[in-house]
């Protein structure tokens, strides 16, 4: 079984699914400019939403209306972020609840999900395919379609307008994700090192625990922001299920400011942005990883 | 040290797979006992099941006076070196051999002198805080080694340990660990398919065939009677002439007259197949014999293999570096020395008496 050789840049870093840093990609001309007039256009076209939501943020309220739009000619101002850090803004709860519901839930998907990948992929089970085609499966289904039932059931059980119910949902869709994202990196690490330590002396759990633990962690860090940036952007539950100021998450509560006779759009943009940074640092810092893991748990030597 | 006993292994994988038949072993305590066989015939399985990392189907293994059926891998006191080393890759080499001291709660200094000590007899001493990622072939074969050693278990098992090392380096990591036996008096089953590397090593050998024993016995023992003609085909490079050879007047005699002194416990006209080891044939110019052709010839520098082909089939023929003889010459060949083992051709089984 040529799985079991080591190969040499893996265990160099000692780290399962880490990759060898792709070839440096050689200078190139730009041919001509014809192309570098199309990438320009097909680049302000992409980025023209985010750079005006940018700008509406920083702009005072009187420039944001103005006719013609002020593009460059405005004084920034950084009131709409204090706003939205402000004790009694609207959305400022929206993010802390965002961060207790994202990262109770990943704790939860990840907690239950490693050992869960770790049992399917060293211990022979009945219908182990089945089981985890079911499990990916689960995936298929859109948030929308479930909605309605996980409403009912949570009026039933008073979860309803709770952070709790959040995180029990997020979790669970989590779930299928963490298992198969994990099995994949657990896949990479070689069942003999486990072996070698239950023959050294430590039981079959405590061998996962010191042995391939390590070997996983970047594997971990890499599902768990997944998970995380899924439970930061969930919508559709979030809105349904919470309708609370007081526990509802951000992503329904930078809704909430659209409506009513006045539209803050300074704030709406400033509390978009803001809401976009968690997402973008994260998925830089594993960005490595990111590619690793969605290559390993997708493809099946 | 202790010894270890297997009896009627049975075991077959869920998926139907039977991997050992039934496999009855005695490993005395001190030995370097090496089981020798073909791919997939088991002899992984074996290892797996007496360390407890697979569970036997039926039958018995003992370590020691302890029936360890049921016993965890931990509970077994048994080192295993694998074939791809499995040294832990997030640890120093320090830290790897040090592992199992660690798991068993030893004392910190205990640790130090037990490893100080492993790392000394192996060489390891400059590599003590390198990674194993770090190091050769070889170097990772010393620590993995080195980490079975540090706890004194009951036994080594040894699962082609050497298989991944050049034929150089092998050769001097297959004395070590000789040498390394014989100073520890250390119980050690040594696998491998290497049949050079089984005679080189073991105290006895078990050759093994589709999860069934074909025989046991010294390296000498086996090598001059095979007891099947799978062994004889196994063991020996190159391996025995196998001649189909009528018992005759005091003579086996096999096609084209070529008479080969015959063992006892034979009766005329029996039909056998002779086992004759390359240096029980002789070429000569011309003179006493059967005609043959050479057919091609290979110098090995102290000797030389002669393929000569005769009424009779191809024969090896092992003869010393002075004999000189051309591709496509014709010479006679004759059977010299002691008489070889016979062979039912129907059962396989040795026939002749000893
Ligand atoms: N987990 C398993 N499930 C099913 N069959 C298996 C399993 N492990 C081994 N086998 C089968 O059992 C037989 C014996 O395997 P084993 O690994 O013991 O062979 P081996 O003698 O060690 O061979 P090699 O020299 O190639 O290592 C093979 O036919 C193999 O395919
Ligand atoms: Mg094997």
């Amino acid at each position: 079984m040529a799985t079991h050789i080591q190969p040499e840049g893996l265990a160099d870093k000692g780290i399962a699914g880490e990759t060898v840093d792709p070839p440096v990609r050689r200078e190139r001309k730009f041919g001509s400019g014809v192309e570098i007039l199309l990438l320009t256009i097909f680049m302000v076209v992409m980025l023209f939403p985010v750079i005006w939501m940018l700008e509406t943020a920083l702009k005072e309220t009187k420039d944001i209306y103005a006719v013609p739009a002020k593009v460059f000619s405005f004084s920034p101002t950084l009131d709409h972020f204090q706003n939205v850090f402000s004790s009694d803004s609207p959305v400022f709860k929206g993010f802390v609840n965002s961060v207790i519901v994202a990262g109770f839930s990943t704790l939860i998907a990840t907690v239950l999900g490693v050992p869960a990948a770790w049992a399917y992929s060293r211990f022979t089970l009945k219908a182990k395919k089945d089981q985890l085609f079911f499990i990916l499966s689960t995936r298929f289904m859109p948030p929308v379609v479930v909605v309605i039932p996980v409403f009912l059931m949570f009026r039933d059980l008073s979860l309803l307008d709770t952070r709790l119910g959040l995180v029990l949902v997020y979790a669970a869709f989590n779930l299928p994700f963490t298992i198969w994202m994990m099995k994949g990196f657990i896949d990479e690490v070689p069942a003999e090192y486990e072996e070698a330590a239950m023959l050294d002396g430590f039981s079959r759990f405590e061998a996962f625990w010191r042995v391939t633990m390590p070997l996983l962690i970047p594997g971990i860090a890499a599902t768990a922001v997944f998970a995380l940036i899924f439970s930061w952007n969930e919508f559709v539950f979030s809105i349904f299920l919470i309708t609370d100021p007081d526990t509802r998450t951000a992503p329904s509560a930078i809704a909430g400011l659209i409506g009513g006779t006045t539209i803050d759009w300074g704030l709406v943009a400033a509390s978009a942005m803001t809401f976009a940074v968690p997402v973008l640092v994260f998925a830089f810092l594993v960005r490595k990883h990111l590619v690793a893991g969605v290559t390993l748990g997708a493809v099946r030597r | 040290m202790a010894e270890v006993l297997v009896k009627k292994l049975h075991k077959a994988f869920p998926d139907g797979t039977v991997a050992v038949e039934e496999l009855s072993l005695e490993i005395n305590d001190g030995e370097l006992f090496v089981m020798l066989g073909p791919s997939g015939c088991g002899k992984t399985t074996t290892l797996r099941c007496i360390a407890g990392l697979e569970e036997e189907t039926s039958g018995e293994i003992r370590i020691g006076d302890e029936v360890v059926s049921g016993l965890r891998p931990s509970q077994r006191d048994i080192a295993m070196v694998f074939q791809f080393y499995a040294l832990y890759p997030h640890l120093s080499v320090k830290e790897n051999m040090a592992f199992p001291l660690r798991a068993a709660n030893r004392p910190e200094s205990e640790v130090e002198e037990r490893v100080a000590e492993a790392a000394r007899m192996l060489q390891l001493e400059p590599y003590l805080t390198r990674k194993p990622s770090k190091l050769s072939g070889g170097e990772q074969q010393r620590v993995a080694l080195g980490r079975a050693m540090v706890r004194h278990p009951k036994a080594f098992l040894m699962d082609e340990p050497l298989t991944n090392l050049d034929a150089e380096l092998r050769a001097d990591m297959r004395a070590e660990v000789k040498h390394l036996q014989q100073r520890l008096g250390a119980t050690m089953v040594y696998v491998t398919h290497d049949q050079t590397e089984a005679m080189a090593l073991g105290d006895r050998i078990a050759i093994m065939n589709k999860g069934n024993l074909e025989q046991l016995g010294a390296p000498m023992e086996v090598y001059n009677r095979p007891a099947t003609l799978f062994a004889a085909r196994f063991i020996g490079s190159p391996p025995m002439n196998l001649i189909e050879a009528e018992v005759t007047n005091g003579h086996l005699t096999a096609a084209g007259d070529l008479r080969i002194t015959a063992p006892e416990g034979l009766q005329r006209g029996q039909k056998v197949i002779a086992g004759v080891r390359p240096e029980g044939l002789t070429v000569s110019e011309s003179g006493e014999g059967v005609k043959g052709r050479v057919v091609s010839k290979e110098a090995l520098g102290d000797e030389t293999i002669f393929v000569v082909e005769c009424e009779a089939g191809l024969f090896h023929v092992r003869m010393p570096a002075t004999a000189r003889f051309e591709e496509e010459q014709v010479v006679a060949v004759r059977h010299v020395g002691a008489a070889p083992p016979a062979y039912d051709p129907t059962s396989e089984k040795v026939v002749s008496a000893p």
